[in-house]
């Protein structure tokens, strides 16, 4: 500050500059400018770099056994047998019921929270359904197991087994039954309520962004708030949620550790029912990882770890370049 | 043609009688309300059977006595498990802080809505999609593999790759919440760059800033998968920094997966243990969440 008060309007700029701080910091910004776009590209780059390691490491496997693992059903070490099948049809199961049951719910919770209550109560609900999200799935996994799992098998798949729903393909207990407690179904619900969170809060915030005057027309119509939800929010909002729902369906798919305790560890046969265990890419990763000693093995389960990869980036980009899209449009419509 | 037109629409409304328009409304208020409360019910229950089911587990010997490696005894505790989750997550946030907070400066002062600057942020936003088992598989893959051996540092590399765009993309949001006002008037008085950045802009954004890199630091603490093959588990107590026992050179006991490992063992007293590992992740990360949401209410930013 001095040094610049100094200066005063006499002397030159070029003259007064390179002496004292002041040539200091005119090498400050550019360095300062630097370091942080290198640090903006690490993050670039470390992804850039996961990906390269892992098709070089699954490469012995690629060469070994070609497209096998895609084609393969089974993962069976023992047999020579290295398929991502069985373990992809578990992920998608899993991921499918998940969403059935998620879906649904956080779109009556986002409606509840836009709509119908005060904003007050509407921050508290929503802190705390933002809470489930940041419960580690490993405490899921555990609530899981040891409380959700026995309820499934004692109380809930002999109910549904004792009605006429039970004998219908897919609910009717397969050949590697196990009671249904450790099953996809159970991982399925679990793994709901650890994406809920995320599809309510991108629900509410989209229609949160519907215009007031639009939903106030509706209102001064006669129409009730469910038609107005139905017919004037969400088509405003659809694209948006549907954004959502494509992140909530990318986290569960790649979710690891409760599905790893829950999904129960069938890595050889397609799953009959939902009521059976099977295993999902993830948890079987998980599982399988710390026995694989033989090279292969390793480079095989590296490249399930490929596989997956590419699913969820899939879904990632798809959902950025989807919300993006849709942030434009509403951003030039409001 | 098939389609109804907007008068035929209209008609079909008025058509439906009042009385069921509204029961219709009832129906879905119930539901919503229902859903709701399933879901914080869930949250709640979760919470509840941790608390009760981890507190037996908390006495003297949990926070000072390593994890048992004899299954008959009840003796045993957390403690170097709770020592090497705090050794792990620190250099962690050591390497994913600093460059995560440039990044995110870069991205909010510099590259803005640049090409570059859209794409490293499209980027961030998906690797922080990517599961972190894979983040796992490739710390895996470039520390375990060449050095042949499992480590702790292995397992900070991984949280660090989890953290670093969590940080990057929390630091922009929040810088870009400071009004343009406060860069202009900075510079307006001659000072540099950087001082402006970090003198005015960043001091004004001090509490966001400090809110998420504390949340991301503890969400990578909860982490398990990443673990599971990189610092792996091991009975003993770290000791030191190199040589088997080492961070540098061994597994490293963490909370998350001796939780995974107690959890699933047949001994009761193993899995007494894992609900108190539990409560304590619990602990930690719901009271850090609602702290830093009471401090700077900026919750909804995260």
């Amino acid at each position: 500050m001095t040094a610049g008060a100094g200066q005063g309007a006499k002397a030159p700029l070029d003259a007064a500059r390179p002496r004292g701080g002041t040539a200091r910091l005119r090498l400050g910004d550019p360095i300062f400018r630097i370091l942080a776009t290198v640090c903006g590209l690490t993050v670039a780059v470390a992804m850039v770099g996961l990906a390269i390691v892992l098709i070089i490491r699954s490469w012995p496997s690629i060469e070994a056994l070609g497209t096998d693992v895609l084609t393969t059903v089974a993962w069976s070490p023992v047999n020579g047998q290295y398929g991502v099948l069985a373990a992809l049809v578990g992920t998608v199961l899993s991921t499918l019921i998940a969403m059935v049951i998620a879906v649904p719910l956080a779109l009556l919770i986002a409606l509840l929270l836009v709509e119908l209550v005060h904003p007050a109560a509407a921050r508290v609900i929503g802190t705390g359904i933002e809470m489930l999200a940041a419960i580690p799935s490993i405490v899921y996994g555990m609530v899981g197991i040891f409380v959700v799992v026995p309820f499934v098998q004692d109380v809930f798949v002999p109910w549904v087994l004792s009605t006429p729903l039970g004998s219908i393909p897919g609910l009717a207990p397969g050949p590697r039954f196990q009671g249904g407690g450790v099953s996809i179904f159970t991982a399925g619900i679990v793994l709901a309520f650890m994406v809920l969170p995320f599809i309510t809060a991108i629900s509410r915030d989209v229609l949160g962004m519907v215009p007031r005057v639009t939903k106030e027309a509706g209102y001064g119509m006669g129409s009730t708030t469910w038609e107005v939800m139905r017919r004037i929010s969400m088509p405003y909002a659809n694209s948006g949620i549907v954004g959502g729902v494509f992140i909530g369906f990318g986290r569960a798919l790649g979710e690891t550790m409760a599905v790893a305790y829950l999904i129960g560890s069938l890595y050889t046969d397609l799953p009959h029912s939902i009521f059976d265990p099977g295993t999902s890419i993830a948890s079987l990763i998980a599982q399988q990882f710390s026995e694989a000693t033989d090279k292969v093995q390793v480079s095989a389960l590296i490249q399930l770890g490929l596989v997956l990869f590419v699913i969820t980036m899939g879904f990632q980009l798809l959902a950025q370049l989807w919300l993006r899209r849709v942030k434009r449009s509403t951003g030039g419509r409001a | 043609m098939s389609a109804p037109t907007t008068g035929q629409r209209a008609a079909t409304l008025r058509h439906r009688s009042t009385a069921r328009r509204k029961t219709v409304d009832k129906a879905v208020r119930v539901f919503a309300w229902t859903g709701a409360s399933l879901g914080i019910a869930v949250m709640i229950f979760v919470v509840w059977q941790v608390v009760v089911r981890g507190i037996a587990a908390w006495d003297i010997a949990f926070f000072t006595q390593p994890t048992p490696q004899d299954v008959t005894s009840t003796a045993g505790g957390f403690a170097n498990a709770i020592v090497g989750t705090l050794v792990i997550t620190g250099v962690a946030a050591l390497m994913a802080i600093p460059t995560g907070f440039l990044g995110g400066i870069y991205l909010a002062e510099f590259g803005r809505n640049g090409k570059l600057a859209t794409a490293i942020r499209m980027i961030a936003n998906v690797v922080m999609g990517v599961p972190s088992i894979i983040v796992g598989v490739f710390a895996f893959a470039i520390i375990v593999q060449p050095l042949q051996h499992y480590s702790g540092f292995a397992g900070s590399v991984a949280l660090a790759f989890i953290m670093l765009p969590v940080m990057a993309r929390t630091t922009e949001d929040i810088l870009n919440l400071v009004p343009n006002e406060l860069r202009e008037s900075g510079l307006a008085i001659g000072a540099p760059r950087w001082k402006v950045t970090l003198g005015v802009i960043c001091r004004a954004a001090r509490g966001g800033l400090i809110t998420g890199a504390s949340l991301a630091v503890v969400r990578v603490a909860g982490e398990t998968a990443p673990l599971l093959f990189t610092a792996l588990s091991s009975p003993y107590w770290m000791t030191g920094l190199f040589g088997p026992g080492g961070f540098f050179g061994g597994p490293v006991a963490n909370l998350t997966k001796t939780i995974y490992d107690f959890s699933a063992s047949p001994y009761p007293h193993w899995q007494d243990l894992a609900w108190g590992g539990a409560l304590l992740i619990i602990v930690v990360v719901l009271g850090m969440n609602i702290l830093m949401r009471l401090l700077f209410q900026r919750g909804k930013e995260w």
